[in-house]
């Protein structure tokens, strides 16, 4: 799509922060999330659960739980589909153990009760014969040569020979010559980091209510970032036709990626199956840490050259990922965004998948970029302080700009990154003073964004108002996001139009709420559709007036003649021509189906300022400022809360987040009061400055923001807390106990 | 025939090749010619692949044009949380 045929400025609704469409429903708890659904006879799910990292089974008896009262069903492997390959087979795996528990925590059985009560004791009954096996659950050992071997079959044909069979992916790209790029440099650091694995913590644990009768026909009810590849992804596990079976999304309590796939969706609905009876699962808090996809942890080795006038030289990156016990770490996004901010000559990067006894990965924010940023934001940082550079200078020396080739291959399109270091050079926050015992940290960061398979319906009703059906579920604010873009398009108030979440009985198919992608794709969507039913507005007025099609126009919510040969008519408003539809040709509605390609990548820069408490090691976040290129901000205060949260989950990350294992492999913290986010507390104000640097490929030039805000916290709060502890910190998260540490061996 | 720019990890199943050309107007055709040349490619691409039209990524469509003009990289499959 051209720049020519996006909308000018001067939009009417786009770009004002109205009401939100769902906060009157979720302050007054009317709102249905995945725990609210209730059904007449509706049973309660409770799934068994492997103690150990790493064990063969032997033997699963469940007579003495179905011989308990109110136990109406159980289900094993056994009870699903046999002989699934690729992803379908990696899931159902993960969603019930076959021959081996993978992780601490992996489901092996479940049952379904007429009592969540007798359905947890039901779950003490079934007996599991285990032979336990070594384990491993860090990278590193992992990939070692003497490292337990989890899957001997998993390894595909990137891998090198010679790798342990717990490497299953491999990634190599680059450009120029690495060797020749070092030999410029005036200063070459070499470092490496680790970052430990986080989970998304979203408030809202995985919930659904499943109902799957004798005849193949299946309804359910969950919490999802995405219901049509959950109706997709269940159908294929418990063996029935995708259309089948009707998903309804509930109302979302957070997901950040985790709830881009399945885990106790396919065992409802497979309990429900046995029973004949409708059955409701609910996760607990350790269920979710324990059998839900938390990030990777990560080991990584980078290396860049820097002339002493700040110029980039070469730049090298080994990022190494654990996904769990299933191929899938991001490790190929940890490569390409790492060195994507700048301008290289001379680029390398390595990726690994690893596999380990850990539950299987699942997205978390711009999946794979944050921890890479992490590492090649440390080092750079470093760099400046060695060659007494400006960190923004040297950032903006080497940006990448329009034109530039990327460090993953391509040339970027029009981009804004620039215009973000530029806005953090002039925003008061860079040239504040620091108090002592403080430090302030720069990072910048690059996520791709994403397009997907997307259909939006709508309708308008005889009194003017307008209704719309998306597929997407809404995570961040997309509800009002599409009902200011429909406003722009009808002309009509954004209190007029109501925007549903539809379930996958009603639309075509909707790739998941991911990629930052829906106010981009949806909100694409949802234009075009208008467009198509401001089409048939303006036919409509042109049979009534009697003049062609072609000599109508709309404006602000009217049908108007195009000019005086077209004829003398008064302006048609939206409302006078849905009133007599019926009788004019029908209802009126419009449609738009379609992969928009053109989600436009999106670039963010950060300023942290931190304390360090020497005596404790806590660290304080002072001062954060977030800094990113929005494209178009539809609702300005939807993005100010996505960049906000992205840094806010960036500073739980860089703290305190962590899995933390024990030697049995087993999860030591698999609740909220062990495993520590930020809470209010703990957090300064986020500043935010919305840059607007058009995407090419969007009719208003939006860019995704719901991932990029997640990319430079890390590296950022890591160079604030290095500046004031004086001394690098390389391993995430920076506890307490780590920066003690770190200030103990700097002496 | 379009140039199709690799990452450099595929090099080994292109007979050491990081850049390849291949007669195709469409990114369906492109995938289709690479399997066909390269076999060994045919795994990865199966896998899921994105392309990228001067700069613009594709991230599934198999019809977008491509011409000899078009600077044309082939990447991992994007996707996103």
């Amino acid at each position: 799509m051209a720049l020519d045929d996006q909308k000018p400025s001067g939009f009417k609704f786009v770009g004002t922060s109205p009401d939100r469409p769902d906060g009157l429903d979720k302050v007054t708890g009317r709102a249905r999330f995945g725990a609210d659904a209730y059904a007449p006879g509706m049973l309660h799910g409770a799934v068994v659960r492997s103690p150990h990292a790493h064990a063969r089974i032997i033997r699963i008896d469940t007579s003495k739980a179905e011989a308990l009262e109110g136990v109406k069903a159980v289900v094993t492997r056994a009870d699903f589909v046999d002989g699934l390959q690729g992803e379908f087979g990696f899931v159902l795996e993960n969603v019930m153990a076959g021959e081996k528990a993978l992780y601490d925590g992996h489901a092996v059985a479940a049952v379904a009760a007429s009592s969540q009560l007798i359905a947890r004791d039901a779950v003490k009954l079934v007996e599991v014969e285990y032979e336990v096996l070594p384990h491993v659950t860090d990278v590193d050992a992992a990939m070692a040569e003497n490292a337990p071997v989890l899957n001997d079959s998993y390894a595909d044909a990137s891998v090198p020979a010679g790798h342990h069979p717990n490497v299953v992916r491999y990634h190599d790209s680059g450009h120029g010559d690495i060797d020749a790029g070092f030999a410029e440099a005036d200063l070459v650091i070499e470092d490496s980091f680790k970052t430990e694995a986080t989970h998304q913590g979203y408030i809202e644990p995985h919930a659904c209510l499943a109902s799957l009768g004798g005849d193949g026909k299946g309804e359910l009810w969950c919490t999802t970032q995405g219901h049509w590849i959950a109706q997709k992804t269940c159908a294929a596990l418990v063996g029935i036709d995708t259309s089948q079976l009707r998903v309804t999304a509930s109302e979302i309590g957070g997901g950040f990626g985790g709830k881009t796939t399945v885990f106790i969706e396919p065992v409802a609905l497979a309990l429900s199956r046995k029973a004949n009876r409708p059955v409701k699962i609910v996760m607990t808090r350790s269920e979710v840490f324990r059998a839900t996809g938390p990030t990777s942890s990560t080991s990584m080795d980078i290396k860049i050259g820097m002339k002493k006038d700040g110029t980039i030289t070469a730049a090298q990156g080994i990022f190494r990922l654990q996904g769990g016990a299933f191929p899938g770490a991001p490790m190929e996004f940890s490569a390409m965004c790492a060195f994507a901010p700048y301008a290289l000559a001379n680029v390398h990067q390595v990726g690994y998948d690893v596999i380990s006894n850990r539950p299987k990965q699942a997205a978390y924010r711009a999946p794979g970029a944050p921890m890479a940023s992490f590492a090649v934001e440390s080092v750079i940082d470093e760099l400046c302080s060695q060659l007494d550079l400006d960190p923004i200078d040297v950032r903006l020396k080497n940006a990448s700009r329009e034109g530039t080739k990327a460090s993953y291959g391509p040339k970027f399109e029009r981009i804004g990154l620039v215009e973000t270091l530029e806005a953090a050079k002039a925003h008061p926050h860079y040239s504040a003073p620091l108090e002592p015992g403080q430090g302030r940290g720069i990072s910048c960061g690059f996520w791709f964004n994403h397009g997907g398979e997307t259909s939006v319906s709508l309708a308008l009703s005889e009194d003017g108002t307008c209704q719309i059906s998306v597929g997407t579920p809404d995570i961040g604010g997309s509800r009002a996001s599409m009902a200011l873009m429909a406003a722009e398009e009808l002309g009509i108030p954004y209190e007029n139009i109501r925007v549903t979440i539809a379930d996958t009985a009603t639309l075509g198919y909707n790739d998941v709420s991911h990629g930052s992608r829906v106010t981009y794709a949806s909100g694409l969507a949802t234009i075009k559709a208008a467009k198509d039913a401001v089409g048939k507005l303006c036919k409509r007025a042109a049979a009534k007036w009697g003049i062609p099609e072609d000599a109508v126009y709309w404006e602000d919510g009217c049908a108007k003649p195009s000019g005086a040969n077209a004829g003398n008519f008064d302006p048609m408003p939206l409302a006078k021509i849905t009133k007599s539809m019926g009788r004019t040709g029908g209802p009126i509605s419009g449609h738009f189906e379609a992969t928009p390609e053109g989600a436009g990548v999106s670039f963010g820069t950060h300023i942290v300022d931190a304390e360090v408490d020497p005596e404790t090691g806590k660290t304080a976040v002072v001062r954060y400022t977030v800094i990113q290129d929005a494209g178009k901000a539809i609702h300005p205060s939807y993005v100010e809360g996505q960049f906000q949260g992205g840094a806010a989950q960036g500073i739980g990350w860089a703290l305190n987040e962590e899995y933390i294992y024990g030697e049995d492999g087993r999860l030591q913290n698999s609740i909220f009061l062990d495993y520590r986010v930020p809470v209010a507390s703990d957090l300064p104000m986020i500043d935010t400055v919305i840059v607007e640097v058009p995407n090419p490929g969007h009719p208003y030039g939006v860019r995704g923001v719901g991932e990029t805000g997640i990319v430079p916290p890390l590296a950022a709060i890591a160079n604030a807390v290095s500046a004031a502890a004086g001394v690098r910190l390389r391993h995430l998260p920076m506890s307490p106990p780590r920066i003690l540490r770190a200030l103990k061996d700097k002496g | 025939m379009v140039k199709v720019h690799l990452w450099s990890g595929l090099r080994t199943l292109t007979g050491g090749l990081e850049c390849v050309e291949v007669e195709a107007s469409t990114t369906g055709q492109l995938l289709a010619a690479l399997s066909l040349s390269y076999p060994e490619l045919e795994p990865v691409i199966e896998a899921g692949v994105s392309i990228a039209i001067d700069g613009r990524i594709i991230a599934t469509s198999l019809t977008e044009p491509v011409s000899p003009e078009n600077e044309i990289f082939l990447m991992q499959r994007l996707k996103g949380g």
